[in-house]
């Protein structure tokens, strides 16, 4: 009777149990559906601003990567370019171009004869043209005496013109070419003289105060040298750091102090680096300023804490048993390390690298402390020549003035992006080679 | 019984104290210990433990959970020196070499003393490397062939080359839980060592994986000493020739393995094998 009692309860308990769970149940999926839904609305939200960013820069850059270039005839006569007739090298770069480029615009506009009229009527043409020019002539020598159709770049202005970002409706006073100017401007595009080409300037040039002159090789060169520096003096410091602190270094009060150090240092804020970099590998040791060199110096000690800490804590996530087979065996400590631990951690490590060095490419201020701000036109052949980096560049041009420069900062925008991309596409492509986990 | 000279005898055989009962001592022994004791930072993990190891023989050290018998087992190959705040007091000598004495190198050591432990945990490399690198670091072999015919033979004492003789070159981790742990032992025995530590070698398998490694281990009695620590009394009573009994770090009783589960001496240990705690 009581048996029976007793087994009646239990199976009550256990319909009860069943309600209770199914009662509850509507409200658990509810609150993980909900959970679920906020997740996918951060997400969309994320990738909207992502699309917006990208949109925006992209549209502004596109046509940074062409140029209005102008189709001149150009008589090479050799009074104008070898009065004394020397025939060298030497009378080829001093010759004098400009006159050369007036005469073939004063033949395209004959009827233009006042000199204020003549000096606007040679503005349509870059101030680099002369420079294009020479180039061109010492590539082609043989056409000296000769007459030959030469693509030049035109001035800004103009190619603001033509990329329809100059608004032809407002006044005259208020826009930055004259009537008569959009008049030869346009007889120029009907005769199909002008026309819009890639930009080869952009990826060939150094820096410049005209914008379809200024291009991002020298910021370009200047990242790369200034990286390179970074990688070559961080990984490998950072790396055996990582290594001695987690798997050498007795535990004891020094290297508590020094743990504690190196987790402060990567919550130091960048300029801080850079003052420190001024004061000790610029006015200390004498190093060049605006180089590399001391940029790549100055990113290191930045990136060094964050490669040692992820580097620590990849090392720390390899299982004890690796580590316990290797010794169970009799391999030292130093083989265990090498041969087993630190292959397994290689990823982990290689992901903290990649952070470090995604920070220092985007790094900008603590390069401004060491004078890599400076306005360089040179391209940079080596570590120690004056030069500056991507967003240095990327916020020397945002503040310019001239129109040109706005198409322009997008373009370097989009290189740095690129140079980003390409960098950590490397170091995935490593990793993945790294990490054959079996 | 012999009682060598100048080694501490227990003094006496009570059975309510906690001092050692039993045989703790054979004739030419591969491993001596005398008053070992263990501590981790503050804890006395294990106290006063006196024990021989006979040459090819399989020890069993059994005891409950927290008794001190892996921290024991992980002793006799230096193990424990890898543990932060880890302490060694007394004597274990091998082979009548002292293994804790200053000029002695570990790697030597665990040469000797080679180590199978609780979870398989073959190297995330193939089968063939997983065996060869013990050989390999120590230089046991002078070339290729020679290394090919250690790992082969190695493979084939742990009765694992017929089921992967055609997969050399696959993952150690591919294989299934007790043949990796084969291949641990076979990674083991690849280096040629003396004495063979096992802590608790079979806790992660099944039965049938159990059986082949508990034969694995009566077979290679022939060549090497063996200690293995088991939760399974019928583990031990299958493959050891003598056990140990551990309680709360330290050896209660020893004694050949017939005696201890037919008739043990010690009330401690009678109520652990009876299973009244444990």
């Amino acid at each position: 009777m009581s048996n029976q009692k007793e087994d009646s309860k239990y199976s009550n308990q256990g319909i009860r149990t069943h309600q209770l769970v199914k009662a509850g149940l509507p409200r658990r999926r509810a609150k993980e559906n909900r959970f679920k839904a906020y997740g996918l609305i951060c997400i969309v939200a994320g990738l909207g601003f992502l699309v917006i960013l990208f949109g925006n820069i992209i549209s502004h850059a596109w046509s940074a990567f062409e140029q209005t270039y102008i189709a001149l005839d150009v008589t090479f006569d050799e009074s104008i370019i070898d009065p004394e007739g020397r025939h060298d090298l030497e009378t080829l770069t001093t010759a004098d171009y400009p006159a050369l480029l007036k005469k073939s615009m004063s033949a395209l506009f004959p009827e233009v004869k006042e000199r204020q009229q003549k000096r606007s009527l040679n503005g349509i043409l870059s101030s680099g043209a002369p420079y294009e020019l020479q180039r061109f002539l010492q590539q082609h020598p043989a056409l000296l005496g000769k007459t030959e159709r030469v693509w030049l770049p035109v001035d800004d202005d103009v190619d603001m013109l033509v990329k329809s970002q100059i608004d032809r409706t407002v006044g005259e006073a208020d826009r930055r070419l004259k009537d008569f100017q959009i008049a030869w401007i346009d007889k120029l595009i009907a005769d199909g003289r002008l026309e819009k080409r890639f930009n080869k300037q952009f990826f060939a040039s150094g820096d410049s105060r005209e914008p379809e002159l200024a291009g991002i090789r020298g910021a370009l060169m200047g990242s790369l040298f200034t990286l390179l520096v970074t990688a070559v003096l961080s990984l490998p410091v950072g790396v055996a750091s990582a290594i001695y602190l987690e798997e050498f270094a007795p535990s004891n009060r020094w290297t508590d102090i020094i743990e504690v150090n190196i987790n402060n240092l990567a919550a130091v804020p960048s300029i801080v680096f850079g003052l420190l970099g001024l004061a000790v590998f610029i006015n200390f040791f004498g190093l060049p300023r605006s180089s590399p060199l001391v940029g790549g110096l100055v990113l290191t000690l930045m990136t060094l804490p964050v490669i040692i800490i992820a580097g620590r804590s990849a090392l720390k996530s390899v299982p004890p048993s690796i580590r316990e087979a290797a010794l169970g065996i009799g391999a030292s400590q130093m083989q265990t390390v090498f041969h087993h631990v630190l292959p397994l951690a290689m990823p982990g490590m290689l992901t903290g690298a990649i952070i470090g060095m995604a920070r220092a490419l985007g790094e900008s201020a603590p390069l401004l402390m060491i004078g890599m701000v400076a306005f360089i036109v040179d391209v940079p052949g080596s570590l120690t020549e004056p030069s500056t980096v991507l967003p240095v560049q990327i916020y020397l041009w945002a503040d310019s003035s001239e129109r040109g420069f706005v198409e322009r900062t997008s373009a370097a925008i989009l290189v740095l992006l690129a140079f980003l991309i390409t960098m950590n596409g490397l170091a995935i492509y490593l990793r993945k080679r790294y990490e054959r986990r079996w | 019984m012999r009682q060598p000279e100048n080694i501490p005898i227990p003094a006496s055989f009570s059975r309510d104290q906690l001092q050692t009962v039993g045989d703790i001592f054979v004739e030419n022994p591969r491993i001596q210990c005398r008053n070992v004791d263990v501590y981790y930072g503050e804890k006395h993990a294990i106290q006063d433990v006196n024990l021989d190891v006979g040459r090819n023989e399989v020890i069993a050290l059994i005891g409950p959970s927290g008794c001190g018998k892996s921290t024991f087992l992980r002793c006799l190959n230096r193990m424990n020196d890898t543990i932060l705040g880890c302490r060694v007091n007394g004597e274990i000598k091998l082979d009548g070499l002292d293994i804790y004495a200053d000029g002695l190198d570990v790697v030597t050591l665990r040469a000797q003393v080679g180590m199978v432990f609780q979870k398989p945990n073959p190297f995330p490399k193939s089968i063939f490397e997983n065996v060869a690198y013990g050989p390999r670091i120590h230089g046991l072999a002078s070339d290729k062939f020679e290394l090919e015919e250690i790992v082969e033979k190695s493979l084939r004492r742990a009765g694992l080359w017929d089921e992967i003789k055609d997969y050399l070159r696959h993952p150690g981790t591919g294989l299934s839980g007790g043949q990796q742990q084969r291949l641990c032992i076979a990674r083991t025995i690849a280096v040629n060592p003396e004495v063979i530590l096992m802590d608790e070698p079979c806790s992660a398998l099944d039965p049938i994986a159990t059986a082949k490694i508990e034969q694995l281990i009566d077979d290679l009695r022939e060549d090497y000493t063996i200690a293995i620590v088991t939760h399974s009394m019928q583990q031990a009573a299958r493959v050891s020739q003598r056990t140990a009994y551990f309680h709360l770090g330290k050896v209660i009783e020893v004694g050949d393995t017939a005696l201890i589960f037919t008739n043990p001496r010690h009330q401690l240990t009678e109520d652990y094998i009876t299973g009244r705690f444990g």
